[in-house]
């Protein structure tokens, strides 16, 4: 046994841990190709089309034509890139990504059929699992701000920047509300995470944490309606413009994959990991919970959390960079750390002794008032001073047309002199067929 | 009993097999045909700009972002340990943890009454 971790992995050896790992990396990969057919489909419906129905049956082998393309794709390198680099941050993208799985448990200790072997779902586990869950998503950044970079191109060099900017905003707020499941659970491994969570599942007394994290890690994952790094209409596709064949496939499969991780690490420490729900775990003194039905659980709350990134998208628009920057930075880290602040203060009251429920009550009254009143007597912002008279504007500097700087303003256009068109229709006629189009027809 | 990191050794091990093989794997495979026009930098259609030497400037905010968010992660980083041993370091842990928060909050409201959180 392994200090401060739950599940028991003595009887692992060396091929174990090399057959559950390429289990772990057919998982993944059979998932992404579902997931982006699982999006295609749903997303479609939503938009009342059929999506993808061409390609086998309900067009489930679509994605693998579409990766079977990119892989015979030619592979180019453009001439401005720099060259190591600009090969190399694809690799570091999916490498990343494909290693957060390592400690996601899938089920309790499972027993081989036909043998009297039984080994944990999981690859590992050890007692910072959750801290190495943080550092592979954190490294994982390093593949979008050197493949942006190395590009030698205006877009993909923006996009990097912003994803950058993006992904480590809303890494803090994701921090800060995994903060809550540690002083739930006193302990770091999602194994132990989830024995924790044997009576209740920790995003009921944790619900704004677990708001928090959903937010955020729908941010963290560059996806709508956070998908800036991406925004087609400014920056084509953003760092994987200059990107094609298996390195932009890289890319792609990185982003599903990180995906599937935060939907993963989501079930595994707020909706009760492997565990079934609640009818359910009670049928035949929670038979359902042990065996190989907790992969079905587990399976079912990740893909729950996957169509919810895909509803998301399907309703929710784009969000401008400055309104999102703002939301994360100002919205989600206050409200983390508030959050934080009221729930230690009440484990530590509700964990010592002597005291009542009524002071705690009281104490969760006198924060509510604190808070209220804080809210209400913040001093407003200040009326913005009067601007500057406008400054002389050459609307065609230099030869071009240019836009006017700010403080400047543009001269009135020669067609505002015109006299506007006037309909020559009677006007009653003209108030009649406004108020209603068929009264003209009849 | 085995140390628990050799597991995720084994899985990095495959992980870059696997992301090795993949390009390794489309450059064999894919077609190889030049064309000066197609290996230009992506602008629209329109003659790329020049690339600016060492790389070109970036808004400042951006470097604002990161410092705020070095800032703050260690702020995360320094609770974690003590959100795993709550229960053992009780009052003290909880009033120093408050004080850290506190002290931290103090920069943050900094920050943001002077305008480094408006994307403007």
């Amino acid at each position: 046994m392994i200090p401060g971790v739950h599940a028991d992995f003595s009887q692992d050896n060396g091929w174990t841990f090399l057959v559950k790992a390429v289990l772990i990396l057919v998982f993944l990969l059979t998932s992404v190709l579902v997931a982006i057919w699982f999006e295609r489909k749903v997303v479609g419906r939503m938009q009342v089309r059929p999506g993808p129905n061409v390609h086998g049956p309900f067009g489930l082998l679509q994605s693998l034509a579409d990766a079977m393309k990119l892989l015979l794709k030619e592979d180019m390198t453009v001439t401005a890139a720099d060259k190591v680099v600009y090969l190399l941050a694809p690799m570091i993208s999916v490498f990343c990504s494909l290693l957060v799985f390592a400690v996601v448990p899938f089920g309790p200790e499972v027993r081989l059929p036909f043998t009297d072997w039984s080994t944990p779902a999981q690859l590992t586990d050890f007692p910072v699992a959750v801290l190495y869950v943080l550092a592979c998503a954190s490294v994982g950044v390093y593949g979008i701000v050197l493949g942006g970079w190395s590009s030698g191109s205006t877009y993909p060099l923006l996009g990097s920047v912003r994803s950058t900017a993006q992904v480590i905003s809303y890494e803090l707020a994701m921090g800060l509300s995994l903060v809550s499941v540690f002083i739930l659970a006193g302990t770091m491994s999602t194994s132990s995470i989830v024995n924790e969570q044997t009576g209740r599942w920790f995003f009921i007394p944790l619900l704004p944490a677990f708001v928090i994290y959903v937010i955020s890690m729908i941010g963290e994952t560059n996806r709508l309606p956070f998908d800036l790094p991406e925004a087609e209409g400014e920056l084509v596709s953003g760092y994987m413009t200059e990107y094609s064949s298996m390195k932009f496939a890289w890319f792609f499969l990185a982003e599903y994959i990180n995906m599937l991780n935060v939907s993963a690490v989501c079930v595994t420490l707020f909706l009760g990991g492997w565990r079934a729900p609640w009818p359910l775990s009670a049928i035949n003194d929670g038979m359902l919970n042990t065996g190989w039905w907790p992969l079905l659980w587990f399976l079912v709350k990740v893909w729950l959390l996957m169509f919810v990134f895909v509803w998301v998208r399907g309703t929710l628009l784009r969000l401008r960079y400055d309104q999102f920057m703002v939301f994360g930075w100002k919205v989600l880290i206050p409200a983390a750390l508030g959050w934080l602040v009221v729930l230690s203060v009440v484990q530590y009251v509700r964990i010592g002794d002597g005291v009542s429920q009524t002071t705690l009550i009281g104490v969760l009254v006198a924060i509510g008032v604190v808070v209220v009143a804080t809210v209400m007597f913040w001093p407003s912002k200040k009326v913005a001073p009067a601007a500057p008279p406008p400054a002389e504007f050459d609307a065609f500097a230099g030869g071009f047309p240019v836009p006017p700087m700010p403080g400047q303003e543009l001269p009135p256009s020669p067609r505002a002199r015109r006299r506007p068109v006037t309909v020559s229709v009677d006007a009653a006629d003209g108030a009649d067929a406004d108020s209603d189009p068929q009264e003209g027809t009849r | 009993m085995t140390n628990p990191y050799v597991p995720v050794l084994v899985l990095m091990a495959v992980a870059a097999v696997l992301a090795l093989g993949g390009v390794g794997a489309s450059a064999v495979i894919g077609p190889k045909r030049y064309n000066r026009a197609k290996l230009e930098a992506y602008e629209c259609g329109i003659m790329p700009t020049p690339h600016a030497v060492g790389g070109g400037r970036l808004p400042i905010k951006y470097y604002l972002v990161a410092m705020t968010f070095i800032v703050f992660d260690i702020e995360v980083v320094f609770l974690y340990p003590w959100a795993v041993n709550f229960a053992y370091l009780a009052a003290y842990g909880l009033i120093a943890a408050l004080t850290f928060l506190a002290l931290i909050t103090v920069p943050f409201v900094y920050e943001w009454r002077r305008g480094g959180f408006d994307w403007v």
